[in-house]
């Protein structure tokens, strides 16, 4: 069936409201209007306003309240409407939900999902553009996860569920309208990075909205006769750095792209791990595509000079097969 | 109800005896870290707690030793917390500030100032569409009224029209910051006006008026008339925590609230109204040392987490959920 996916993930929720009465969807928005993404338009009327949950515009309450509801035995999906918004509701989130069943010696898991928008390239300007994900990618006691395909958007939400603990799904707004045929019954590993395109010359590896950039890049190196593998980290954590070590090992040459800002990105964990741990398979340093340090402008053409880009890709690429 | 009114008094000793211990633990570096004692303020929890049910969900502050215990957390479990041992009631990973008893519905022990309030409002969503009949108490101080937390959970509470008791425990310090130097209304209760939710205030001191105000509202709450904002006006004896200079208080002030001493006080009344005699206050209190020196012994009998442990429990091991 050929599906958004925005449609994706809007069946996959279907799905849980129907096999699971104690799951309910919560956040701004997310009834009347459908969401502010469209994601959960309609489901209100399926499902009602007990379980199409509108809040108001109270991220920390709102997180917070789905918090206690895991604890007391729901499987809230909390949507906040984008991941800066997520940094009102940081405390619910870093200093409860992840940390609880540990600092309670065992007693407490709080079975949530936290999904959000994320990333920029809409000319949304600073405020709207960030690309935090890797801020919880940094928490033990969280798994955050990057569905960067509409198979993933639609197969990633059952498992997150079925996890008893803390996940937060992290969806960039740039692939609500990509399509793709996604055949029923479809699963996903959320324990393990996705190879998306084989190649033997080349590692690049990426997750999220800079996925579709990667593939375009590596189309147009295959046309020089440069055979790049692409791999979609997919879960940030924690990080399945053996799918990546494995990619490594026969192309001996490694470019990680992220839209996350270079300074502490999750980029860096990567090539922190790939120094640590396999240095010596390297014939060529490693590099890093990351948006520049600067606050993401509205402008479109100084946001395309800050973000990721499919030539900046490609130049990459180039100094390290050079 | 002469027994429940023993009760409520063996159990202000028992906090108040556990507690002077911990200080003098403290001061032994037996117990380390913070440690924000809860002297002076016994009754708000006693009376508070001897009002509830065991269906009823606890969320409480740093500040939580006295609710843990009346709760019905062994003594012995809170001490070996405040040493951080295995044995501890989490397993020696919280601490002071992070006592926790899943079966007792007990949920903490937090140490963010307000973020026990969205959650109880979560608690008691949970118990409202799973139609279980516990309401959820959450315990905050003066200090969390200025959170956004606060307001915010207030709001989804009356909203939702969901069975909360929310209960400031007002000792007129945020830590060293008075009331007056950081709200524009000190009049606190009066803030569940602005999301339509009932409200009413006792006298922190006295814990039959906790216990009344508590059994009131929350009988309230029970009945399904939405949330409740229930002020206890109370004072903290001791310094905010171990590390406190007590610059920003007079002494006359400090010595003015211990004359109303909530455990001497009612102490005198039981005696005054012949419910008992000092001979049986007195034997309550030694009973309150004893359970405490064998506490101590449990403590420091009990055995460490081994560190092959330190990253169990960061995620819950697959089929235990």
């Amino acid at each position: 069936m050929r599906i958004t996916y925005r449609d994706a993930m809007r069946l996959a929720i279907r799905d849980a409201l129907l096999a699971d009465p104690r799951v309910l969807l919560m956040g701004e928005d997310v009834g009347l209007y459908g969401g502010s993404y469209a994601v959960s338009k309609g489901l209100i009327d399926e499902f009602g306003p007990d379980r199409i949950r509108d809040t108001p515009l109270s991220e920390l309450g709102f997180v917070g309240a789905g918090v206690g509801a895991a604890i007391g035995g729901l499987r809230p999906i909390v949507e906040i409407m984008t991941v800066n918004f997520s940094q009102l509701a940081l405390d619910q989130i870093v200093n409860t939900a992840a940390l609880l069943r540990h600092m309670s010696g065992g007693q407490f898991s709080v079975p949530i999902v936290i999904r959000m928008a994320t990333g920029a390239g809409r000319q949304l300007a600073a405020q709207h553009s960030h690309s935090l994900e890797n801020w919880y990618a940094h928490v033990p006691g969280l798994r955050v996860l990057t569905p960067a395909t509409v198979a993933d958007a639609r197969a990633m939400l059952e498992p997150a569920l079925a996890d008893p603990d803390p996940v937060v799904i992290v969806e960039h707004a740039a692939l609500y309208n990509i399509e793709a045929d996604v055949p029923d019954g479809i699963t996903c590993d959320i324990e393990r990075a996705a190879v998306r395109r084989p190649g033997s010359q080349m590692s690049l590896v990426t997750y999220g909205g800079s996925l579709p950039k990667v593939l375009a890049a590596a189309d147009l190196l295959a046309a020089e006769g440069i055979d790049a593998e692409v791999l979609d980290l997919r879960v940030l954590r924690p990080l399945d750095f053996d799918t990546v070590a494995a990619s490594l090992r026969r192309t001996h040459r490694v470019v990680v792209v992220d839209e996350g800002w270079k300074s502490g990105s999750l980029a860096g964990e990567v090539v922190a791990r790939i120094a640590e741990e396999c240095l010596f398979d390297l014939d060529a340093p490693p590099r890093r595509v990351c948006s520049a340090e600067v606050p993401i402008p509205y402008a479109k053409h100084l946001e395309d000079a800050a973000l990721p880009q499919v030539d900046s890709i490609i130049a990459a690429v180039r100094q390290v097969i050079a | 109800m002469t027994t429940d009114r023993v009760r409520l008094l063996a159990d202000m000793y028992r906090i108040r005896r556990m507690e002077e211990t911990c200080a003098e633990l403290y001061g032994l570096q037996k117990i380390r870290g913070f440690l924000h004692l809860y002297i002076g303020e016994e009754a708000c929890a006693v009376g508070a707690l001897h009002a509830l049910t065991d269906d009823d969900n606890i969320l409480a502050t740093y500040r939580e030793h006295g609710h843990a215990l009346v709760r019905g957390v062994p003594m012995n479990s809170i001490m070996a917390e405040m040493y951080g041992k295995a044995s501890g009631c989490s397993r020696g990973r919280g601490g002071s500030m992070h006592l926790f008893d899943a079966t007792r519905r007990f949920y903490g022990g937090t140490a963010i100032v307000g973020s026990g309030l969205p959650q109880a409002v979560g608690l008691a969503l949970a118990d409202t569409i799973l139609a279980r009949h516990g309401i959820t108490v959450c315990f905050f101080g003066d200090g969390a009224v200025a959170e956004g937390a606060f307001h915010e959970s207030l709001n989804l509470a009356s909203l939702w029209h969901l069975p909360v008791l929310f209960v400031i425990e007002n000792n007129l310090y945020a830590m060293g910051t008075a009331l007056a130097r950081a709200q524009a209304q000190t009049d606190l209760a009066s803030k569940a006006a602005g999301y339509d939710m009932s409200s009413s205030v006792a006298d922190g001191m006295d814990v039959e008026a906790v216990h009344a105000a508590v059994a009131d509202a929350g009988g309230r709450v029970r009945g399904g008339w939405g949330p409740h904002l229930l002020e206890l006006r109370t004072y903290r004896f001791r310094a905010h925590s171990m590390f406190d200079a007590e610059l920003y208080r007079d002494r006359a002030e400090v010595d003015g609230w211990k004359r109303r001493d909530p455990i001497t006080s009612y102490s005198a009344r039981l005696v005054a109204d012949g419910v008992l005699d000092q001979a049986g206050v007195d034997g309550l209190d030694r009973a309150a040392r004893d359970e405490v020196a064998e506490a101590v012994e449990f403590a420091e009998a009990a055995p460490w987490e081994p560190v092959a442990d330190l990253l169990t429990d960061v995620h819950t091991a697959r089929g235990m959920s």
